[in-house]
């Protein structure tokens, strides 16, 4: 009885939609963790959505989003966007990945997308940013504009892609200074303006003329702007907040990997796949790359190039764990000419040789 | 570590400790009458983003200064017609302070996430400012850290050395004698509590004008609870806030130290030291027990109705 019911409320769904298609537009929505204007992370995700509506036009409703929505109750805001007649809906924090998977066993005909996750269903895809391609063009910069050598390095919480983005920037400033050094401070947050602020003036009073963050408040680039240093910014662009400090900013740009997505809905052929995509797509950008000389400039853009056409590969051996010693064969992770695979580096959990700090575990 | 190492990093403490100051003295004054406010959060947050707004507008943060007082004031006023006129649970009420100035912090600053703001200058006196560590350390503090200490001061003189002061303790002791005695309890109280939220206003201001220079939604993190988690573990004494401030302060900031200098502890042992610290060294400057339960007001959190 069940399945009957079942089967026939599938056929009239699909009979629905049918004799939709052409008239009504594709309804593409969105389920954020912040704030939609949170001057970060979130507000990416909206720019994203607010450039498939631009993109796709009366083809789309793409107006659809729910803000604020918290890591432990996330079911249920998923749940009423797939009863409203949502048929692409992205879930855009890493805690929403079971919930996400969840709601979607229910509703076979919606497809999902998840970011930052690594669980996938028939009707659920994964996506995700090669942040690190940024991060090692941000470390080549700082190498080149520093001073001292030493750079301040703000984190949240010891998680792969947090240490994944160390390394890469590590590598990418040894590329240009083989002894160049970083002092790690963890605040234990993604967002404390007053403590990430803190933690600035910290590393700057111990000697940092630059400062990197991963963490999400502009308050690091205030402080690098007071104190008349270098700094670069995190998923938007942070310039305002440190007109002469500002590097360039980890810009993520959701917009171009949305528009695809939405558009293989409509033309039918949208398949579950796992994508991660950096430079390349476009969809991240070290970005407006200011206040340093030309030649550096310079060098990061041939960097981003050769990164795009995949001649350099930030993760690109010879790497070595962090020992005390030499580096030797025992803490050689990949040899010359080899890159770590993807599976690795999303599972990262140790330091490059270079770094002084302890990994916390 | 070198001279103007330590001077940067006293700086940074006395920066951290003051807007903690601030909300716990008001908190202090609100549970001294027999008002327990929970909602100390909530009136920061809105204190933050009016007193964010109005510096941006008017361009001057002086002005941005004195509105986040009056709108932490404003909030204050609405707990108090709450619960001591209508006489609602104070937890609760205080509770729903907290989420309510939260979410309406988010819609006041819906527009004004993301601007750069004005800050307020530290004070610099030619001659006794450049005096090396003591000069900016004394001399060269932003403007609302010496307000910090001269309400610590004021706060403290009023409640052990002014009639006023009796009053507002008579009355968080014991409020049926205090009624008796003729005095006003709802009037005391409602005063307490204002003055509470202007308190919990500055100290929202002074996170979103001096501390960090931006408003962004939730900015406060928590700092609202753990100002009244220090009047708690203070034992209701001004001295030993100030003591409790500038310990958690102090603590916060030596830990994010210890990370740049590479000390092979735990980050997350060493961010959770702060809260560790100032809650074992208050408990023990307070264990003595007659102390403790003179200092604590005994009508605390009561909902208290005249019955003539």
């Amino acid at each position: 009885m069940n399945k009957l019911l079942v089967a026939t409320t599938a056929a009239c769904a699909l009979a629905l939609s049918a004799g939709m298609a052409g008239a009504a537009p594709l309804k593409a929505c969105w389920v954020y963790v912040g704030p939609h204007n949170d001057g970060g992370y979130s507000q990416q995700h909206d720019i994203g959505r607010q450039a498939v509506a631009k993109a796709l036009g009366d083809k789309v409703d793409a107006s659809t989003y729910i803000e604020n929505v918290p890591e432990t109750d996330s079911e249920r805001p998923i749940r009423e966007l797939a009863q409203k007649g949502c048929q692409i809906i992205f879930t855009t924090s890493f805690g929403f990945m079971e919930s996400t998977i969840k709601v979607a066993k229910d509703f076979p005909n919606v497809k999902f997308e998840h970011a930052t996750g690594f669980m996938t269903a028939p009707n659920v895809s994964t996506y995700n940013i090669r942040w690190y391609e940024g991060r090692y063009v941000m470390g080549q910069i700082a190498a080149k504009v520093s001073k001292k050598g030493l750079a301040g390095y703000i984190v949240s919480f010891p998680i792969p892609e947090v240490i994944m983005g160390i390394d890469a920037f590590m590598l990418g400033a040894q590329s240009v200074n083989p002894n160049f050094k970083i002092k790690i401070v963890w605040v234990n947050s993604w967002f404390d303006p007053g403590k990430e602020g803190d933690a600035a003036n910290v590393l700057i009073n111990q000697g940092a003329d630059i400062l990197v963050q991963h963490t999400d408040s502009p308050a690091p680039m205030q402080a690098a702007e007071k104190a008349g240093i270098h700094a670069f910014g995190q998923s938007s662009d942070m310039s305002r907040f440190g007109p002469h400090a500002h590097l360039a900013s980890l810009i993520d740009n959701w917009g171009p990997y949305y528009i695809k997505e939405v558009q293989a809905v409509l033309d039918g052929t949208w398949t579950s796949h796992q994508a991660w995509e950096g430079f390349k797509t476009g969809l991240v950008e070290v970005a407006p790359l200011q206040n340093m000389p030309d030649d550096v400039k310079a060098m990061a853009e041939d960097t981003i190039a050769k990164i795009k056409s995949g001649a350099l590969h930030p993760f690109q051996g010879p790497i070595y764990k962090q020992s005390t010693g030499m580096p030797s064969k025992e803490t050689e992770v990949v040899g010359p000419g080899q890159v770590i695979d993807d599976k690795t580096l999303l599972g990262l959990n140790w330091y490059v040789n270079g770094i002084d700090d302890k990994m916390p575990q | 570590m070198s001279l103007p190492e330590l001077q940067g990093l006293l700086l940074t403490i006395i920066t951290a400790a003051t807007p903690l100051l601030f909300a716990a003295l008001g908190e202090l004054v609100t549970e001294r009458s027999g008002v327990l406010n929970l909602g100390v959060e909530g009136m920061m947050a809105v204190g933050a983003v009016i007193g964010f707004i109005a510096g941006h507008v008017t361009g001057l943060s002086v002005v941005g200064v004195v509105a986040s007082v009056v709108a932490g004031m404003a909030m204050a006023a609405l707990f108090a017609v709450v619960t001591l006129v209508f006489v609602a649970n104070q937890v609760a009420s205080g509770l729903a302070l907290t989420l309510f100035g939260l979410g309406l912090s988010g819609l006041i600053g819906d527009r004004y996430v993301s601007i750069p703001g004005l800050s307020l200058e530290r004070i610099h006196i030619p001659g006794l400012t450049d005096i090396p560590l003591v000069g900016p350390l004394i001399f060269g503090e932003d403007p609302l850290v010496y307000v910090a200490v001269a309400l610590a001061i004021a706060v403290s003189w009023f409640l052990f050395s002014t009639r006023a002061g009796l009053i507002v303790r008579a009355t968080g002791d014991n409020h049926v004698s205090a009624h008796a005695l003729g005095y006003d309890v709802i009037r005391v109280r409602f005063l307490a509590v204002i003055f509470g939220g202007a308190c919990a206003g500055l100290a929202g201001g002074y996170l979103s004008i001096v501390y960090s220079t931006q408003w962004i939604p939730n900015m406060t993190a928590g700092r609202g609870w753990i100002a009244i988690a220090l009047v708690v573990f203070g034992t209701w004494l001004p001295g030993r806030v100030v003591v409790g401030a500038v310990l958690f302060g102090a603590i916060s900031i030596l830990q994010l130290n210890a990370q740049g200098y590479g000390v092979s502890l735990p980050p997350q042992f060493l961010n959770a030291l702060p809260y560790l610290t100032t809650v074992v060294v208050l408990v023990i400057i307070s264990r003595n027990r007659t102390l403790l339960r003179v200092n604590t007001p005994a009508c605390l959190g009561q909902a208290f109705v005249p019955d003539r």
